[in-house]
């Protein structure tokens, strides 16, 4: 088959290395509100039916959300098969956590209702609690332990290698930088999912949600300034020798240096400074929204500032995805970690036929379902709803 | 066998697979009889109808939720566990994987909340749609995991680039057309439709032995007993095409589910029963029936199928074959630059043994320094445990043939006999329940075990195939999985026991209330008071 060669490797890498963002915004802007709204729940709903109220803000829809979660992992591993071996494998215990919430979130919606009694309620409303926040604070952790590099070395065979004993490196992960990493990205999916209960829910629900939404907001602009600063002055940056761009996916064959700054990157390419520019007018906005009790343009900004944060962190690192610190030269990039020239073209291929319906049909759904879930639908409905 | 990084990497899997597989069957096969009850009911307008897709609905989903909550483990632990595996094989193996999700998961998931909440926003007929769009979704999953597996049992359409130290894609068309996945596929489908027939016919018999609900369980028996059949059938043969694609995809295999230790005259006979004792190479109190297995395995009275001894001896020489794809691939690596191309020539045409000689690797460091006894040793390594499949293989063949008699003959009351079911016939329907779960499991143990040493068959060992994790990581998850897993399945079989028990429990009358209200609701453009709860999710 010839015909993947009408799009060149290193195009098609860049392309990918576009849409693996894509499917981390994805996820982050719509499952983000569902984690959000789980975080939320012990704050803004007290009794059994503003609960429900905010559960049901959500019901019909998180399934379809944590598919991009499941997708991200699916996509990572036909298109950037390294990275998919050596992160998952390298976060192991962090990410037996996290998969313990998402396993455990599904069944909370599930089942919560099922029954009466509110100890088995109350149960599942920390499920949902737990299932919303660790995930969230875990996945700022997982970038920003990125940003610092992960302590991971390939062997000839390329073998990924993470030496240590596993309490140490699972402890290893909190480290101060990865913490305040968490805390942003933490604190702007609450006020994502604040946003989203401000639209869909109403009274006192969507009041509390509000009032920490704005919080939320504020603690993430000023952690993520705080993240950017502490990039420019306390953490290595890693630069890339020379590599053929249109080369073998082998990360040993390029040499890389520690040093510098991350940040030199928005002196060699400037129009980059649109990410973090966008991450604060939308997080600046969407408190503003959350103040004066505007719905969904709140959202909208909302999105915006989540956009923003995530593409800055990948611009800023391109061409880095996963660097190494113990032996840099075995960091992965978008140059040497990809899949073939041929799978690449057949992935696109079919996310080109398919993101377009899936889009289509997602949107249809929510629009089916507009309208906002009040605490006399969720009595009225007491055995349908969650 | 110690147990080392390895072996608890196996079980982690062989647990958080066939757990996950508890639940898959059942999606697959109740997705498609609760939109078939659906269909009936915007086709006839019957209450009844309603009530059954309602019912039924309920459990679906009891059941749906923990199969996507298990399902994303499966995504993630080929790279937590099997990182190397991922490495060498992600460029072929996460392409269907990643299409699952975008093609099968997105569509299921996102209608399946339609589903449960869309009664009221909704057209029937969309909501009929609905329906079988999750179903569609559910059984396109199975497509793409299946083309995946497939390909680790027969991995066509790719090749060893000594650049990337992996293997790449050189046709994505072979991948997609493995004879073994596209049979594999109705096989697992079909079994699982089997599945979900069983469940219906049995939790109805249930309600009849009971006295009650008794519209709802005859039609209930009706439509799974017809569907059954017809899948029941469908495994039945899927299952024997497997088995004659392994007769030259996996031979290995197939000689050990068949304990055949020599290579017969053609056409072999079929060892029904028997002692297979792998130590002394043979199996003992045999019973044969003779030529079956060569009928069965090639369709022909002439075609030999090699015994284990002559494929041991088979492997060896392709042990010593990899070798020398090994030896050049080394010196490939080191002249990077400047590969003399006799070389690159060497390599290629021997690398189709390569995986072969990294069967040597849990010897030596470096398998050019595997002695004569070390070289015997991992040829012996290429049979996988023979008696465990060689009775698994046979259980699960039994319970596929029981399964035919039993929805025939319920299929054959509900046709013939005006419905009307002698009551020893409703305990047993309720007394198989499990029993086609043992088979699945039994299945995939079968394929996935009888794959054994190999990951990906003669490709990569699955000794090599492991992350390189400490003990401790393993059994704090191993461990986590086992009490997590616990703990959902005893909340799942209660809920699903409690709303068996609680029953239909939306009466005709409310049905007809809600159809006035939907009507009223399509006439009128605008939302109607939702009045009365409209149960059942």
């Amino acid at each position: 088959m010839i015909l993947f060669e009408l799009i060149e490797y290193d195009i098609l890498r860049v392309i990918w290395w576009a849409l693996l963002g894509v499917l981390l915004i994805g996820f982050a802007l719509t499952d983000g509100f569902d984690m959000g709204v789980g975080a939320l729940l012990p704050f803004v709903a007290k009794t059994d039916v503003e609960r429900r109220v905010a559960i049901n803000t959500v019901g019909p829809v998180w399934e379809g959300n944590q598919v991009w979660f499941i997708l991200g992992g699916g996509a990572i591993f036909a298109a950037w098969p390294p990275l998919y071996a050596v992160s998952f494998s390298g976060f192991y215990l962090a990410m037996f956590v996290v998969l313990a919430a998402f396993i455990v979130r599904p069944v909370a919606f599930k089942y919560r209702s099922k029954r009466e009694g509110a100890a088995w309620r109350t149960r599942w409303d920390w499920a949902l609690f737990a299932g919303g926040a660790v995930p969230s604070l875990l996945f700022g952790v997982a970038v920003g332990n990125v940003l610092l590099g992960v302590p991971f070395y390939l062997t000839e065979d390329l073998m990924p290698m993470y030496p240590g004993n596993f309490a140490i490196k699972f402890i290893g992960l909190l480290r101060p930088f990865a913490l305040l990493a968490g805390v942003v990205s933490l604190s702007m999916l609450l006020m994502h999912g604040a946003a989203w209960l401000s639209l869909k829910a109403e009274g006192v629900v969507a009041e509390r949600a509000r009032a920490i939404g704005i919080k939320a907001g504020i603690v993430a602009a000023a952690g993520y300034a705080l993240a950017g600063l502490w990039l420019a002055f306390g953490v290595d940056g890693f630069a890339l020798g020379e590599v053929a761009a249109n080369g073998p996916s082998n990360p040993l064959y390029s040499e890389v240096a520690r040093g510098g700054s991350w940040l030199s990157a928005y002196a060699e390419r400037p129009w980059i400074v649109i990410a973090p520019v966008m991450a604060f007018v939308g997080i600046a906005l969407a408190v503003l929204g959350l103040k004066a009790g505007r719905e969904v343009s709140t959202l909208l900004w909302s999105k915006m500032g989540i956009l923003g944060i995530i593409s800055s962190v990948g611009l800023t690192m391109f061409p880095f995805i996963l660097p190494s610190t113990l032996d840099p030269n075995s960091s992965l990039t978008v140059w040497d970690a990809s899949s073939s020239h041929q799978t690449l073209f057949i992935m696109l291929v079919v996310t080109a036929i398919f993101m377009p319906l899936i889009l289509m049909y997602t949107a249809w759904v929510y629009k089916v379902l507009w309208g906002k879930v009040t605490e006399a639908q969720v009595t009225e409905n007491a055995d349908t709803v969650y | 066998m110690e147990i080392g990084l390895v072996e608890l990497s196996r079980m982690q899997f062989a647990l958080t697979a066939m757990y996950h597989f508890l639940f898959v069957p059942l999606t697959l096969g109740l997705s498609i009889l609760v939109a078939i009850m659906e269909t009936v009911y915007v086709m006839t307008n019957r209450p009844i109808w309603r009530q059954m897709t309602k019912f039924w609905g309920t459990l679906f989903g009891i059941n749906f939720v923990l199969g996507v909550a298990t399902g994303i483990t499966m995504e993630f632990q080929f790279g937590m566990n099997w990182s190397y595996y991922s490495h060498y094989v992600g460029d072929i193996f996460g392409a269907p994987l990643a299409i699952e999700g975008l093609m099968a998961f997105f569509l299921e998931a996102t209608f399946v909340g339609l589903f449960f909440f869309g009664w009221d926003k909704l057209s029937k007929v969309q909501h009929m749609v609905v329906a079988w769009l999750v179903a569609i979704g559910s059984n396109f999953s199975a497509l793409w995991i299946l083309i995946a597996n497939g390909w680790m049992q027969n991995p066509v359409g790719a090749e060893f680039n000594p650049d990337t130290m992996r293997m790449e894609m050189t046709s994505f068309f072979d991948v997609l057309f493995n004879e073994v996945a596209q049979a594999k596929f109705v096989h697992t489908v079909s079994a699982g439709y089997v599945t979900a027939s069983v469940f219906v016919l049995g939790v109805s018999a249930l309600y009849l032995i009971q006295n009650k609900h008794k519209d709802l369980a005859r039609r209930s028996i009706a439509v799974a007993s017809a569907f059954g059949l017809a899948a029941a059938l469908s495994v039945v043969v899927l299952g024997d095409e497997s088995g004659y694609s392994a007769s030259h995809t996996q031979k290995m295999k197939l000689a050990a589910i068949e304990a055949m230790w020599e290579t017969h005259d053609a056409p072999a006979p079929f060892t029904a029963i028997g002692f297979p004792d792998q130590e002394a190479r043979e199996t003992h109190y045999a019973v044969e029936i003779p030529w079956a297995m060569g009928l069965i395995g090639t369709r022909s009275l002439t075609q030999e199928i090699p015994g284990i001894n002559d494929l041991v001896a088979e492997s060896e020489v392709k042990i010593r074959d990899g070798l020398i794809a090994y030896d050049a691939l080394m010196t490939i690596r080191e002249q990077r630059e400047v590969t003399p191309p006799e070389v690159r020539e060497t390599f290629e045409a021997h690398s189709d043994n390569l995986g072969y000689a990294l069967l040597l690797k849990q010897y030596v460091d470096d398998p050019r320094d595997a002695s004569e006894s070390q070289i015997k040793m991992a040829a012996d390594d290429t049979v996988p445990g023979v008696a465990p499949l060689f009775w698994a293989f046979r259980l699960m063949v039994a319970l596929g043939f029981s399964f035919i008699a039993v929805m025939a003959y319920f299929f054959y009351r509900a046709s013939f006999r005006n419905m009307q079911f002698p009551r020893w016939s409703l305990y047993a329907a309720v007394a198989i329940i499990p029993t086609p779960w043992i088979a699945a499991e039994l299945g995939w143990f079968v394929a996935e075990f009888g794959r054994q040493p190999w990951t990906v068959d003669g490709v990569l060992p699955t000794a090599l195939s492991a992350s390189h994790l400490s003990i401790a990581d393993l059994l704090i998850t191993l461990a986590g999985f086992l009490i997590f897993y616990s703990v959902l399945f005893v909340i799942e079989v209660s809920l699903m026991v409690k709303y068996i028990r609680k029953g239909p429990f939306q009466d005709v009358e409310e049905t007809n209330a809600w159809q006035e209200r939907h009507e009223a609701r399509l006439r009128s453009e605008t939302p109607a008071p939702t009045l009365a709860a409209t149960p059942a999710e």
